[in-house]
């Protein structure tokens, strides 16, 4: 490819001390003898910034607005009393959409307590997906109730193709899970993980798979899931 | 890449001249530029949300070199590589290292405006390896062997016959016979071609929106879902990212998520914000068993100090060019290299030079609404006003333009002359003209007169007319 020189065209020995040398060089204020102070403090305290009133309400109201806007971006929403009536809504679901009895989902423990041997005449199986699931089952983590997003951590409790390669994607959350903002998610998983640190992945889900791309027309089901179905339990 | 950008003038008569791409354009404003509008509307706190975001960039461009080691440190610890890339060739050999040594036939690639902007795709072939974009939208140009034309919208110039014979055209192996008319059965099969290619792929490229410097995260926002299979199936991820995505923490990028999905698409959130640190862990059952972050430069430190550090805050939202009257009418490949529209005639300068790029700053009627709709509040037409400078300073104006621009600057200077001068030849061309109406031809005027009439001056210039009126005023003030 042509660039403005034929220098940047070679390759650059020790990239790292060039690159930091030439921002040294030209940000602004260099020499301040505060920079190094106010960059370990903004990353010490994470300070929030402006959360949106419309995330600011009490917890049930949260939870019914998670629903609405879940629903906005094509979500459903099942909202069942306990876990332990998780099974029968699952069943439901899938038998009203004439999907097969076959479903593929993590290790998480609050999904155990279901009770699956409700469903003797499904095919339930553990572990990551690799591509010929048509039904995926999930635990978030969290949820923000200002875009409907779900939040979902990867690990051997939640496997993270489980969330993209099934065309129907079925998520459960705790309503209690359920809080307005994103900021409040962070907060979680620094109390899981320590401050600074992260599961592999963590992903943030507003709606299922979709595009744009064929004449700016909207389109369900591109890469990812066709369907995302919620099931909030009230606990 | 070839780069046209300095014949934008002629690419912008053709677009213009280009019936399936005017068609296509036409889907830009019902696309876009509502869909942000009642986003906006809807969320009473935007216009603060956004100056938030711009304080956040501002401390990172501030800090940026802090920052950076901050998140390569991170980085390490959770058992990822990061890899500084000063230039797109350094960016282009540690790329082919990574996949090379996984022995890589097939690379899956997310989004990404920099591999675009570093040619990966073409460096990769000439070497052997199969790059496929997964993004519908990439997948329809890569097909067609084009570039894009929007940075979000890659295949905006496209219309769904010309993906419909695409499609039939590289899908050789389905029933010819099988009905494409419907574009939801385009969807279903770009995706049923695709998934097994994500399933093959021995490596994954994708782009990043953020570099989160607490966790040493990477991050994606996608619709699709098509990152995410690229970046969790092979066995090696690669993030490509330039030095600038860079965000101190959690909050901050949240913050910013606020107004990006708002800005490009109108949606509140897109569907796909994904969080990617280091390689899988000992407990995870997928993903990547290594995980590379290339940083690329290429010219953005040199921005850094300079009347186009602004240019630095920009989150790749597009809002700038589907607000954009000129990028709408001629389209993104008109613009003739990797950015168009408003954000690219700034940073395409920058990046490939002025004596390239130049004509791009031209290429704007300094309607504003870009910078109005900037959610990172960009000065845009001011940072294209500084290139325009730049280009005449160093002589890179046609010497034309440059003598008509001096001879008006000294007029200019000298009112009387102007007033008289401007009167001579109102008067003039409203004697000549008084019949017609308009002219259909005017020597000196050709760049006008060619596309429109000009309609012939009445009566008398600005000046008298304002000179007259405040005379009245005074008048009636009196009376």
């Amino acid at each position: 490819m042509n660039r403005r020189s034929a220098s940047s065209n070679r390759a650059t020995p020790n990239g790292r001390a060039s690159i930091l040398a030439k921002i040294r060089k030209n940000v602004r204020n260099p020499e301040d003898p505060v920079r190094v102070a106010r960059v370990a403090d903004r990353l010490s305290r994470s300070p929030v910034g402006l959360i949106p009133a419309r995330a600011r309400k009490p917890h049930d109201k949260q939870v019914d607005l998670f629903c609405e806007q879940a629903v906005k971006v094509q979500a459903s929403i099942t909202r069942i009393k306990s876990i332990e009536d998780l099974p029968t809504a699952l069943a439901e679901y899938l038998r009203d959409r004439n999907l097969p009895k076959k479903v593929r989902m993590g290790n998480a423990p609050f999904l155990k307590q279901a009770g699956w041997d409700k469903l003797p005449d499904f095919e339930i199986s553990n572990g990551p997906s690799v591509g010929d699931d048509p039904v995926g089952l999930s635990h978030a983590f969290a949820g923000a109730a200002e875009s409907g997003t779900l939040i979902l951590e990867s690990g051997s409790d939640n496997p993270t193709t489980l969330n993209f390669l099934p065309e129907t994607h079925c998520v459960v959350i705790r309503a209690s899970d359920i809080s307005g903002d994103y900021e409040t998610a962070w907060t979680a998983v620094r109390e899981k993980y320590g401050k600074g640190n992260m599961p592999r992945t963590v992903n943030m889900i507003t709606g299922p798979s979709r595009s744009g791309d064929i004449e700016q027309t909207l389109l369900l089901g591109a890469h990812g899931p066709r369907a995302l179905q919620i099931f909030v339990v009230e606990d | 890449m070839q780069i046209t950008s300095p014949y934008f003038k002629e690419k912008s008569s053709e677009a213009l001249k280009d019936a399936n791409l005017q068609k296509a354009m036409g889907n830009v404003e019902r696309g876009f530029i509502d869909k942000r509008a009642n986003a906006a509307a809807n969320l009473p706190e935007f216009e603060a949300l956004r100056d938030r975001a711009k304080e956040i960039k501002d401390h990172v461009l501030d800090h940026l070199d802090l920052y950076l080691e901050n998140y390569e440190e991170k980085v390490q610890e959770t058992g990822g590589r990061v890899h500084w890339a000063a230039g797109a060739q350094d960016a282009r050999n540690i790329i082919l290292d990574i996949c090379k040594r996984a022995n890589a036939k097939t690379v899956t690639k997310g989004k990404s405006m920099i591999a675009e902007e570093i040619a990966i795709n073409e460096h990769l072939e000439r070497n052997g390896i199969e790059p496929i974009e997964t993004d519908l939208g990439e997948y329809i140009i890569q097909l067609r062997g084009e570039a894009p034309s929007h940075i979000i919208a890659p295949a905006v110039h496209v219309n769904k016959e010309e993906v419909e014979a695409d499609f039939r055209r590289s899908h050789r192996h389905l029933p010819p016979g099988r009905n494409l008319e419907d574009p939801t059965s385009l969807l279903s099969e770009a995706r049923s071609v695709l998934r097994d290619k994500f399933l093959a792929a021995d490596v994954g490229i994708t782009g990043a929106n953020f570099l989160v410097a607490e966790t040493g995260t990477s991050i994606i926002v996608t619709n699709e879902g098509n990152g995410d299979l690229t970046q969790i199936l092979p066995r090696v991820h690669i993030v490509l990212a330039s030095i600038e995505k860079i965000v101190p923490t959690l909050e901050d990028v949240s913050q910013i998520l606020r107004v990006l999905a708002r800005s490009a698409t109108g949606q509140d959130m897109s569907v796909y914000t994904t969080f990617s640190t280091g390689p899988r862990r000992a407990e995870d059952p997928d993903g990547p068993e290594e995980y590379h972050v290339v940083l690329l430069d290429n010219g953005r430190s040199d921005m850094l100090g300079t009347e186009f550090q602004d240019m630095l805050r920009c989150i790749r939202c597009g809002a700038c060019m589907n607000h954009c009257p000129v990028y709408n009418a001629v389209g993104g490949h008109s613009y003739g290299w990797v950015y168009p529209g408003p954000m690219g005639a700034v940073l395409t300068p920058t990046l490939i030079g002025v004596e390239k790029g130049g004509h791009l700053p031209n290429a704007s009627t300094f309607c504003g609404r870009c910078e109005s709709v900037c959610p990172m509040r960009i000065p845009l037409p001011k940072m294209m006003r500084h290139w325009r400078e730049k280009e005449f300073e160093r002589h890179l104006t046609p010497d034309g333009m440059r003598r008509g621009l001096l001879l008006w600057a000294w007029m200019a200077k000298h009112p009387k002359l102007y007033h008289a001068g401007s009167r001579l030849v109102i008067n003039m061309l409203g004697m000549i003209g008084s019949r017609k109406g308009s002219f259909k031809r005017l020597p000196l005027a050709g760049g006008w007169t060619e596309h429109r009439d000009l309609p012939v001056p009445e009566g008398q210039t600005f000046q008298q007319q304002w000179a007259a009126r405040r005379r009245n005023s005074k008048v009636g003030q009196a009376a």
